[in-house]
């Protein structure tokens, strides 16, 4: 193959990548309303969505903080350009999360969600989590960073640590016994974390 | 499947299920309205075991406590028998459906020690004989703010305490769950639970006519999942409090430690009564979601109302006369 058609080829994937890595993070919502259709949410509707989502919104954080490591690691640059999409799916996810346990679970009681906020501990630590969050999808735009400049932005963007924390944390604490998908997941954010550390140092 | 005050014969062809034909039978159809109480359906005689694990039906049961809300729909028994907390067979609610199928119920025996005048080891088939089984149908209220209602089969728990003659100092009765993490995958972990599962009620609770040892749901043999052969069944409690599989009761002076008080006691207590003005810390006892009516629509129903006692406040309301139910929690 000549070089022009290399790069050419090259374009295309770099061109494709960012759809296809869109699409297929929509693929687990798509499954959890195709499953909704069929009527094949277990016998607790309201809960396996709430679960589900919080599943994925946990698995995209994981993600997005798994960007720069798999770059350093193996040098693949391209991949930092999945990072924000990335992040905003987890935000995206989170939401619905929360957006389920809001509406369907709690039907819109804002005053029982605010007790619930103040009174269990893992409602407590998701809003913290989620309040984390919060900022970093208000400036996720270009002209967010063009305005904050790079550093401060850089800097805010690292709120995603203490955020992944979070959400680990409000797993373990819902869980009445039996904490072996908690602990994977800690271990993964540990990993992740801790590579950075390790690059500062 | 919607089981209103109508007869199987207006049901619509795909209403028509085997549970439906169950309900109908059994004359569980109709709200609290329409109620027919007490009373024998057919020749009710000494209990019989059918096959084990949901395999066998059981012949001429005897009518018993079928008192209903308006809205009390009756759970469907893939939801009964799909959505589980039985941690010996795994965390996860569709843990014990799937792990629970190479758990042998049968041949089953019971070790009754302590206070009594008649310990030693027993056939569930001898424990049984002496005995009328009942269907009863109850509200099923877990601490984790979800609830079913359940057609069980079973015998009074009160015939079966006074089969064995308690001794005056007994004042608790204790029950344990089997071990067997060969064929019990959760066993394996002592991380989950530290095993034997135990629970316990105090005399006067065990002698309470809404209290039962169930021996089936759905005129059916248990199935593994749900606690087979043999388990407790009071459904003012939270659910925790129904030890299933049950291999051992005991008699005592002393208030039996049960396992979750054991495991978190500011988070469960002894009694464990259904009581919605005091709350679990991750779980607000006010309200209930409803589930198993087998509709995903469901979802968008409203949380309701958890009632004292879970709604048999009338019936064992007299048991806590006194008693600071804040701190006996
Ligand atoms: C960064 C934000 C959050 C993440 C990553 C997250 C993630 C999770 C995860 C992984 C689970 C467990 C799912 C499972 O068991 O399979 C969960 C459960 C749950 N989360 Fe979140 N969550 C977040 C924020 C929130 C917020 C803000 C709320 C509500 C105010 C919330 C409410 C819940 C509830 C109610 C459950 C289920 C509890 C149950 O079913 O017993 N979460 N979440």
């Amino acid at each position: 193959m000549s070089d022009a058609a290399l790069q050419a080829r090259r374009n295309v994937l770099r061109r494709g990548l960012k759809p296809a890595v869109f699409m297929l993070c929509l693929v687990p919502l798509v499954l959890l309303v195709a499953r909704g259709f069929a009527n094949d949410l277990s016998a607790n509707p309201v809960e396996f969505i709430i679960r589900t989502l919080g599943d994925w919104a946990l698995r995209f954080l994981l993600l997005a903080l798994a960007v720069t490591p798999l770059r350093l690691a193996t040098g693949w640059n391209e991949v930092a350009r999945l990072r924000r999409m990335l992040g905003l799916f987890a935000f995206t996810y989170v939401v619905l999360h929360l957006l389920a346990y809001t509406g369907l679970d709690q039907g819109f009681d804002f005053v029982g969600l605010w007790n619930d906020v103040m009174k269990r501990i893992y409602i407590t630590v998701g809003m913290a989590a989620f309040a984390l969050l919060l900022p970093l999808a208000v400036t996720s735009a270009d002209a967010m960073i063009r305005k904050l400049g790079g550093a401060r932005w850089r800097m805010l963007h690292r709120l995603a640590y203490p955020a992944g924390v979070l959400a680990v944390i409000h797993y373990f604490l819902m869980i009445k016994a039996g904490y072996q998908q908690p602990t994977v997941y800690a271990v993964i954010l540990a990993v992740l974390l801790g590579v950075r550390l390790v690059k500062r140092a | 499947m919607l089981i209103h005050a109508k007869k199987a014969s207006d049901a619509a062809s795909h209403e028509i299920t085997p549970e439906s034909v169950y309900l109908n039978r059994r004359g569980f159809m109709a709200g609290a309205a329409a109620v027919a109480v007490g009373g024998f359906a057919g020749n009710a005689g000494a209990a019989v075991l059918p096959a084990a694990n949901g395999a066998g039906a059981f012949e001429n049961l005897k009518q018993g406590y079928r008192k209903l809300g308006e809205k009390d729909q009756v759970s469907t028994y893939e939801a009964i028998s799909g959505y589980n907390n039985y941690y010996e067979f795994g965390t996860s609610k569709s843990d014990p459906a799937a792990n629970a199928k190479n758990f042998k119920p049968m041949p089953w025996t019971i070790k009754v020690d302590g206070l009594c005048a008649k310990p030693g080891t027993i056939a569930i088939e001898d424990l049984l004989k002496p005995h009328t089984l009942e269907d009863r149908i109850y509200r099923h209220r877990c601490v984790e703010a979800w609830s079913m209602v359940i057609p069980w089969v079973g015998v009074p728990l009160a015939e079966v305490v006074k089969q064995f003659e308690p001794l005056g100092s007994a004042k608790y009765i204790a029950f344990e769950t089997i071990v067997r993490p060969e064929e019990m995958p959760g066993q394996r972990s002592a991380r989950i639970l530290p095993w034997p599962y135990i629970e316990g009620l105090r005399l006067d609770e065990a002698n309470h006519p809404l209290a039962i040892l169930a021996v089936g749901i759905y005129g059916k043999t248990l199935l593994n999942q749900n606690g087979a052969p043999l388990r407790l069944v009071a459904p003012w409690k939270y659910g925790f409090k129904n030890v299933k599989s049950i291999v051992r009761i005991s008699f005592t002076e002393q208030q039996p430690k049960n396992t979750w008080q054991v495991m978190a006691p500011d988070e469960y207590g002894f009694y464990a009564n259904v009581n919605p003005h005091v709350d679990h810390p991750r779980w607000s006892q006010a309200t209930e979601r409803r589930i198993g009516s087998g509709n995903v629509l469901s979802a968008f129903e409203a949380r309701r109302t958890t009632l004292m006692f879970n709604g048999y406040q009338e019936e064992v309301g007299q048991l806590y006369a006194g008693m600071d139910l804040t701190r006996y929690y």
